[in-house]
């Protein structure tokens, strides 16, 4: 199925107002291309029948949208408070490590982009890191190199 | 321990939709049906419950707010808020993987309770698994249309942004729009999605509902204490041996919950401070958990169960740390619709910086507290509130620890506290870099 026609089949799930689906078009873009180029921006306003500025000013104000490209593999830690006090930093900083990037930015073989992120939703389970959207649970410094493997070696 | 636990919510947990009929479910929505929307209604207010996404609203008067159809003639909508983004709460997640039929149980009780074909349930865009479960639990009834009946459940993810919690943000959201409040009146009962009658309710709220049906109001009102009645499905976390989401029945001390159900502070270290209901609401010190984890009893110490988000935090915490992480939080999470969070936030965070910083002077003590009144209740919806209701908390509970920071010129921690140095998605923001104040 094309994009139009998945963006289409996500428009008849909101028959009152089909601009309703402009989260999940953005979504499904995202998955195919990666991150949402002005080009992709383009292709989804057409399918939604809005305007590519309209749908640029929603792309903008969600955290997960990626307006920049981004790597293979997306690894995401939780900063906020609970996950801080048990050592998030220490696993971002472990991240930063074995990637040879910041937070922020993408390792430079272009596999790995790294985000300190807020909370996820875990607390009790600290630290959760979303690796590929996916939380890992009670992740320590010590486990950052074979979750960095894991990723590489795909 | 002076309750016994019981659970009602995260009773015989079960994503199958065979082992959860073998359990007695579908038999209360098959009750509900044979009552009518009023009766079951008054069911909900007999039970006494109370909203569990943080207002703490009746639920049955939150129902009994929607028109009828000759009043109002459009659609009524059913939205369940399952945006659960706030700091310290991460029960809707476990309640959506261990019970998601339980959930749609009481979407569908709650569709014939208000007359509606239509329930949107808002997810956050990052609980892919919970996410998943329920729509292998929504196609498990595809075959099913004496279960669905009429009512069609669309299940939208959101995708990044805390304040998509707040419920007229949410209904934005879902209708494609940037997540930002709107101003009240009128209220969603009234005019909410597509300016129709619509509820919207947490999902813990709505997974209590075919219990209530099954057991009957009455008696879900027996358990828990005046004002607080029921289970409560409280998630603990930060410094406490064993982490995780319990049920308790309300009026449970803080003490027990921490201590009895969560095994206590680790590593030999001591209690400092504990966040009773996730990050927005009104700090504890140590000398304050002998309370009931109740509405009441934490209203006299001028807080509340919230979200039910318990953070526990130990004697490694600086207290100015903690203003600046959620400080920062609040300034990454404001929307930007009213000046006084979108600028009061950032600011907020740049003045407890400046005290973490050791740059700070006495006058600055005043300014927070300054910015936190220029802010509390002069905004559309409560996320500035939230961010100078709690640092104003902080100051007035740890003010000794505050003034430490100028009298010393920086952190007494001087670098061991359990916060030190912890990026802030915030800062990584290259468009909104966080302000310098003027000296």
């Amino acid at each position: 199925m094309s994009l139009y026609e998945a963006i289409q089949e996500e428009r008849a799930k909101y028959p009152a107002d089909s601009r309703s689906a402009v989260l999940p078009a953005l979504r499904l873009a995202q998955t195919e291309h990666g991150w949402l180029s002005p080009e992709v921006l383009r292709e989804v306003a057409d399918a939604l029948e809005v305007t590519p500025a309209y749908v640029k000013s929603i792309a903008s104000f969600y955290d997960q949208f990626h307006l920049a490209p981004v790597g293979e593999h997306l690894v995401e830690v939780c900063t906020n408070v609970s996950c801080a006090v048990v050592g998030a930093q220490q696993v971002v900083e472990a991240f930063e490590s074995e990637l040879g990037c910041h937070a922020g930015e993408t390792s430079a073989d272009g596999k790995v982009t790294l985000r300190a992120v807020e909370c996820l939703g875990g607390c009790g389970w600290a630290t959760v890191v979303a690796v590929d959207h996916h939380y890992r649970t009670h992740v320590g410094a010590g486990d950052v190199p074979a979750i960095v493997e894991e990723l590489r070696g795909e | 321990m002076a309750n016994s636990v019981e659970q009602i919510v995260l009773a015989d947990a079960t994503a199958s939709l065979v082992e959860y009929e073998a359990t007695g479910g579908y038999q209360a929505l098959a009750k509900a049906r044979a009552m009518t929307p009023a009766e079951v209604t008054d069911e909900l207010l007999a039970s006494e419950l109370r909203g569990r996404g943080g207002a703490f609203f009746a639920t049955g008067r939150k129902w009994s707010f929607v028109p009828s159809k000759e009043q109002i003639p459009k659609p009524h909508y059913l939205v369940v808020n399952a945006d659960e983004s706030e700091p310290g709460s991460f029960k809707d997640n476990e309640i959506l993987s261990r019970v998601p039929h339980r959930f749609i149980e009481g979407c569908l009780i709650t569709a014939h309770a208000i007359d509606c074909k239509n329930v949107f349930v808002y997810i956050r865009g990052e609980y892919s698994g919970p996410y998943e479960i329920l729509v292998t639990a929504l196609e498990e009834l595809r075959d099913r249309p004496e279960l669905r009946g009429d009512v069609t459940i669309v299940v939208h993810r959101g995708a990044g942004a805390y304040i998509c919690g707040e419920e007229t943000a949410l209904l934005e959201s879902l209708e494609g729009e940037r997540g930002q409040p709107r101003s009240k009146p009128p209220f969603p009962a009234i005019s909410g999605l597509y300016a129709s009658p619509t509820v919207v309710n947490n999902v813990e709220t709505i997974t209590t509902v075919a219990p209530i049906i099954a057991m009957g109001g009455a008696n879900y009102a027996k358990l828990g204490v005046e004002n607080s009645r029921g289970t409560r499905v409280v998630s603990l976390s930060g410094n406490v041996v064993n982490g995780g989401n319990y049920e308790i029945e309300a009026g449970m001390s803080l003490r027990e919950i921490i201590y009895d159900l969560g095994g206590g502070i680790p590593n030999g270290r001591e209690l400092k401070a504990v966040v009773p209901g996730g990050s927005s609401t009104v700090i504890l010190t140590k000398d304050e958990i002998d309370v009931g984890y109740d509405f009441d009893s934490l209203a006299q110490l001028h807080t509340a169960m919230g979200s039910a988000g318990i953070v526990v935090l130990d004697d490694r915490c600086c207290i100015v740390q903690l203003g600046v992480r959620f400080s920062e939080f609040y300034e990454h999470e404001s929307c930007g619709k009213c000046t006084p969070c979108r600028e009061g936030t950032r600011w907020l965070t740049a003045i407890l910086r400046k005290l973490e910083d050791g740059r700070a002077t006495q006058a600055d003590l005043d300014l927070v507290l300054d910015v936190c009144d220029r802010i509390n209740g002069k905004c559309l919806c409560p996320l500035g509130d939230s961010d100078a209701i709690i640092v104003a908390s902080y100051v007035a509970k740890f003010r000794a620890e505050f003034q430490r920071h100028i009298d010393e010129g920086g952190c007494p921690f001087g670098g061991h506290s359990s916060l030190d140095h912890v990026l802030a998605p915030v800062a990584m923001h290259s468009h909104s870099p966080v302000t310098q104040v003027p000296a």
